[in-house]
């Protein structure tokens, strides 16, 4: 069931827009954030919204890889396999994931519905490999024990904080729903750069270096 | 050669993301906004020489020219905020620690090409660099830095920030104003090109993040300014993304056309005790190139004449211990995934690319078979829709082309003949070495 609050957030989205097809994309990451994945109702809702077939919307879905079409954990976990992170440790990370957490499938959930497992492409991290996401935030630099020690914290209700990102990870609704275009005030928490993303600049500070 | 930090200069400062941080209060769009009309601001990018930074190079102030003036119709900016390329790690970094520049330079962008709505379209899988891009918006909203009337110019102006879902091929310009439109991202036919038929049809200027942010220091310190770093036809500076087998990797903003061994030099080096096997100029649609390349300038020109293209500056670096085959493999299973399946050549070839990639990997494959890979990159080259099928065939002609020998020792030795522990960047138990 959408909730009233869904149904009311989906008019703003619309609002933003020029066009009111235009609000497809942050409405299905709004559909996710109520239903947990993109829904039989969650679908209903965008094509009467919109005025678009239901088959309309479905294909728009189907394409991109953020919309789930069953229900995620409270924590999705992707590890970069592309071919940066794979050679530097990924593939090791993944593996090492896979048997920790008994998921097989893309997408597929812990028994406990708490994390969720996938292999994403690249996330433009790549000084920072090998990389792994959670609910899209960054854990930099990871090795697959500190990967599984973050999933056990997610599983066990450990405070688990990104090394980029905010101070602690949200849930993968709550993320949807930023991600909708629902600021939750949070921009101020966690650092402005990585170690790595600090490099060049603290070379150039060392050696006088100035533009 | 020095380092010229500009867009990176406040990422060290406290709070760079906010305003405070940014350390201002959008003075170059205040110039260009209270002192400069709009032919002016285009006439001076123009004069700058400043290429697209997303992987093109593309004059910015000659895309901006293309807009039509007095059409009656609106004009959109659209930035390119989907940074997907397998090793571009630059447009991240940058709005999560100073998303103000962005926005400054939007500003001005939109100042310049007479509109009036703009929409910073950002991948959806970085939850945080989100939260940054709609918070310096707000703060911006709030000052009165955007919205009606901004400085008193009588121009107004409204941003959108827009989340992406997960699909490389909307970093493609005509497939993101697809997506944008809220459809399937696939590429659009051109012409006609999106300053004149763009976003709902109307003129639009897509421009990648770098180098919408690059357009403050112009209009603030001048075009001779910045004509004084790079060459004649590739001016300014950069960000150079260092990644994979290297002792510091990072973001280093250096002037264009500074070599790979020279940043390798800033970087301490490659990984200690290996050699530089390949790597790539600008993410993995940039042919690969070896260390016979080390001096070449990476500049635009530098990197055609090297056969490859600067792309997004990503280097990655591969030493020693790599297969290129499983780096290619891997590469190619990324462009199958993201390939639209508009276009036969690009969905078909990458698909069955992987196939013959799969079995030269695991040592199943002869020489004939490099023959056929070959030439399905040569059906793909050229005859594929958009520049995704291209970028596929990047790869792997050029990893034949400097390593076909290895290729053929799959097949000699009946496996991979590289131990994959060898090439990870830590040591770990219950990793079979």
């Amino acid at each position: 069931m959408i909730s009233d609050e869904t149904r009311e957030l989906a008019r703003e989205v619309l609002a933003r827009y020029p066009r009111p097809r235009s609000a497809l994309l942050p409405l299905l990451h709004l559909v996710q954030s109520d239903e947990g994945y993109v829904s039989p109702d969650g679908i209903a809702l965008c094509a009467d919204l919109l005025g678009l077939t239901k088959a309309e919307v479905g294909a728009v879905a189907t394409f991109y890889t953020m919309y789930k079409r069953k229900p995620v954990g409270d924590y999705h976990v992707g590890v970069c396999t592309n071919t940066l992170c794979a050679v530097m440790g990924g593939d090791a990370i993944y593996a090492a994931l896979k048997e920790h957490t008994g998921i097989n499938a893309q997408n597929g959930v812990t028994d406990d519905g708490k994390v969720s497992l996938e292999h994403i492409e690249c996330n433009a991290a790549c000084d920072f490999a090998p990389v792994v996401m959670v609910n899209w935030e960054f854990f930099d630099n990871q090795t697959p024990e500190s990967a599984r020690q973050i999933v056990d914290d997610l599983r066990s209700g450990q405070p688990v904080k990104p090394t980029r990102g905010a101070d602690s990870v949200c849930t993968w609704r709550e993320a949807e729903r930023v991600l909708a275009g629902f600021y939750d005030g949070r921009a101020d928490e966690g650092v402005a750069a990585g170690p790595a993303t600090l490099e060049g600049l603290k070379l150039a500070r060392d050696r006088g270096d100035k533009a | 050669m020095k380092l010229t930090p500009v867009l990176s200069d406040n990422w060290d400062v406290d709070r760079s993301w906010t305003l405070d941080g940014y350390g201002g209060d959008y003075k170059a769009a205040r110039k260009a906004l209270t002192t400069m009309d709009p032919d002016s601001v285009i006439a001076a990018v123009k004069d700058s020489g400043l290429r697209g930074r997303g992987g093109a190079g593309f004059p910015t102030g000659s895309k901006w020219g293309f807009i039509p003036q007095g059409d009656g119709k609106p004009h959109y900016l659209v930035v390119n905020a989907d940074e997907s390329e397998p090793g571009t790690c630059k447009d991240i970094p940058l709005m999560l620690a100073n998303p103000h520049v962005l926005v400054e330079g939007v500003i001005i962008t939109c100042f310049a090409i007479r509109s009036h709505q703009a929409f910073i379209y950002v991948r959806g899988e970085v939850l945080h660099i989100v939260r940054r891009v709609q918070a310096a918006v707000a703060e911006a909203y709030d000052k009165g830095l955007l919205g009606k009337d901004i400085f008193g110019s009588g121009f107004d102006l409204d941003v959108v920030v827009h989340a992406g879902a997960g699909a490389y091929i909307c970093g493609e310009e005509t497939a993101l104003l697809d997506s944008l439109e809220g459809m399937r991202g696939q590429p659009r036919l051109r012409p006609p090109f999106p300053a004149v038929a763009g976003l709902y049809a109307c003129p639009t200027v897509i421009n990648n993040v770098e180098s919408i942010a690059s357009v403050p220091a112009i209009i603030d310190r001048g075009v001779e300014w910045f004509r004084g770093f790079g060459s004649e036809k590739s001016p300014g500076f950069t960000l150079y993304s260092l990644s994979g087998h290297v002792t510091r990797p990072g973001q280093y903003e250096a002037p264009l056309g500074v070599t790979l061994r020279q940043l390798l030099e800033l970087a301490g080096g490659v990984r200690e005790g290996h050699e530089l096997k390949f790597w790539t100029p600008g993410g993995s649609s940039t042919p690969l190139l070896t260390a016979e390349h080390l001096d070449a300038p990476l500049d635009y020109e530098g990197m055609t004449d090297a056969g490859s293209m600067l792309g997004t500056k990503a280097l990655q670096i591969f030493d020693d211990t790599t297969c290129v085959v499983r780096a290619v493999l891997r590469w190619t299973e990324f462009y199958a995934h993201e390939s639209c399946g508009k276009c036969t050549p690009c969905r078909e070839g990458t698909y069955w690319m992987v196939q013959i990639l799969e079995r030269l990997e695991r040592g199943q494959a002869d020489a004939g078979d490099v023959e056929t890979l070959l030439d399905a990159c040569d059906n793909i080259l050229g005859r594929a829709f958009c520049a995704l099928g291209d970028g596929a065939t990047s790869p792997i002609t050029s990893s034949v082309q400097y390593f076909r020998d290895e290729y053929v020792a799959h097949w000699e030795s009946g496996g991979c003949p590289f131990d994959p522990a060898a090439s990870m960047l830590f040591e770990s138990a219950g990793v079979a070495r």
